[in-house]
């Protein structure tokens, strides 16, 4: 082996530089790793809090350093060599080598794959078009905050999370917004009917133009910029700049190409491991083999699978098993959901959402799964106990608001 | 000089100077200690940056938990009569001097 190779030598590489892989380096230094880290990002900043991005950022609310998941010293302090501003765009697992888009090859003893996704584009005609904006980085961030004085009418295409808190940034400093979902309600992938409901009345009320099973047909421009959006039944909006949040692409590629089983997504064991050797997968990409076998975009999984893989690389085998938790923050409301819902049969709402404060709990087969919680932090955390034991709670039970969560004893089985 | 003074998991004690007019968790944070995940970035999301306070200035108060605060320490396993989510501590001249303890990970 040359030196120069030597050099190019990581015990293990971190491909990634969000929540997932900054909390890999992290707490393998917290474990007692002592081999050397690189930490490749495709991003040029270093490590930042990605939500802050739709919410406090967009708004001009909290400014960028503010944002950095650690201080810019931490990463000499506890020797993580921060490669920034390229991706990893071939691993070859045999050979235990990653290569970049900048053309340079580095061997590692473990891999840690934790690239995150990427924002699904439009595909339509006229997609290409300028004022067509995403949020995901703070590099597409910044490029809609540059064209949002000079905007006045936005379109939202996409009612998910993502589309919803832009939706009251915006109409909070004075824009006009038309939301597009193409399904028949908002957060249809992700919550139930009266969560949907509850926060398509609230957008309204706020004055967003709120339009359900509503498909996007193509976008128009004039001068290159995009100016009508026009919908699959043939009306016409006019549009300053549109926003898309329609979901992200998980970038698994590499791995995928390297021979990781996976397809949306890279599957992975309880401790993160991918098919491959010495490779881990963890985060928005990653998808969890046993239980429901889904992917959670997430800040908490991207976080707990970190420490799962990192202890894991340690000789420390502890399966993943941390309930997940999940926020999103709307005008004065504040969601907050735990456990997940995937799968549910049933809902009981809890309280009554024109109070804006109430809960949605979800059930399959009688136990609880998840709660949807909306300024009702106390039904947060005491429903947290419910979900980790599968708790069988009456209905009725379960919609009376006289008594706390806590105060309910599950059913006999 | 505003210092903050961190005891963190094992048990040791670290000072440093605060900066005034961000709060206590990124005061911490930004000083580089680990152990505290401040998963949610400091909007009362959660509770991955509970903490104690050991010591106050004789001068200083700190406002009362809001609901919401209360409530999510409520789900901790290691809440104690000086528990505090350090994301809602404003930290001020008159704060310094503090001392806290990072909570025990949940």
């Amino acid at each position: 082996m040359t030196r120069e190779n030597h050099n190019r030598f990581f015990d293990c590489v971190i491909v990634g530089g969000g929540h997932g892989g900054s909390q890999t380096a992290a707490a393998l230094r917290q474990s007692g790793f002592t081999g050397r880290i690189a930490l490749i990002g495709a991003e040029p900043e270093v490590p930042y809090d990605r939500p802050s991005l739709s919410k406090e950022y967009l708004a001009g609310k909290k400014s960028f350093e503010r944002m950095h998941l650690r201080p810019e010293d931490f990463w000499t302090s506890r020797q993580v060599e921060l490669m920034l501003g390229r991706r990893v765009t071939t691993v070859d697992a045999a050979a235990h080598v990653v290569v970049t888009d900048l053309g340079e090859r580095f061997s590692y003893g473990k891999l840690v794959w934790a690239a995150g996704g990427e924002p699904r584009r439009l595909s339509c005609p006229g997609s290409e078009l300028a004022g067509i904006c995403y949020i995901r980085s703070k590099a597409d961030c910044d490029a809609l905050v540059e064209v949002l004085p000079g905007a006045e009418r936005i379109v939202i295409v996409g009612g998910g999370y993502v589309g919803l808190e832009a939706a009251a940034v915006f109409r909070e400093i004075g824009k006009d917004v038309i939301l597009v979902e193409a399904l028949d309600r908002v957060l249809a992938r992700v919550a139930g009917e009266p969560v949907s409901r509850f926060y398509e009345a609230e957008h309204r009320a706020h004055g967003v133009d709120i339009r359900l099973n509503c498909g996007v047909r193509s976008l128009e421009g004039s001068n290159g910029r995009v100016r009508n959006v026009v919908l699959a039944t043939g009306e016409k909006i006019s549009a300053d700049i549109v926003v898309v949040g329609i979901g992200i692409i998980p970038s698994a590629g590499p791995l995928i190409e390297a021979g990781a089983e996976g397809s949306n997504g890279v599957d992975v064991d309880e401790f993160c491991r991918t098919s491959l050797p010495d490779i881990y997968c963890i985060g928005d990409c990653a998808r969890l083999r046993h239980g429901p076998g889904i992917r959670i975009e997430s800040v908490q999984n991207a976080t707990d699978q970190a420490t799962t893989a990192a202890k894991a690389i340690c000789g420390d085998l502890k399966p993943y098993d941390a309930t997940p938790w999940f926020w999103s923050n709307q005008y004065d409301l504040r969601m907050q959901t735990v456990g997940l819902n995937y799968g549910f049969d049933s809902v009981v709402t809890r309280g009554n959402p024109a109070s804006r404060s109430f809960s949605v709990v979800y059930l399959k087969d009688g136990a609880v799964l998840a709660l949807d919680c909306v300024n009702a932090s106390r039904d947060y955390v005491q429903g947290r106990k419910l979900v980790d034991s599968s708790a069988r709670i009456d209905r009725d039970a379960l919609a009376d608001t006289s008594k706390q969560l806590k105060e309910l004893s599950p059913e006999a089985l | 000089m505003s210092m903050i003074s961190v005891r963190t998991r094992d048990g040791e004690l670290h000072s440093f100077e605060g900066r005034v007019g961000t709060s206590l968790m990124e005061n911490i944070r930004s000083a580089g200690f680990d152990e505290l995940l401040a998963m949610c970035g400091g909007c009362l999301s959660c509770a991955t940056c509970h903490l104690y306070v050991e010591e106050l200035p004789r001068t200083a108060s700190l406002a009362t938990p809001s609901i919401d605060e209360s409530e999510l320490l409520e789900g901790s396993d290691y809440r104690q009569e000086n528990s505090r989510l350090s994301c809602q501590i404003p930290f001020d001249e008159t704060l310094s001097g503090i001392v806290v303890r990072i909570a025990p990970e949940e």
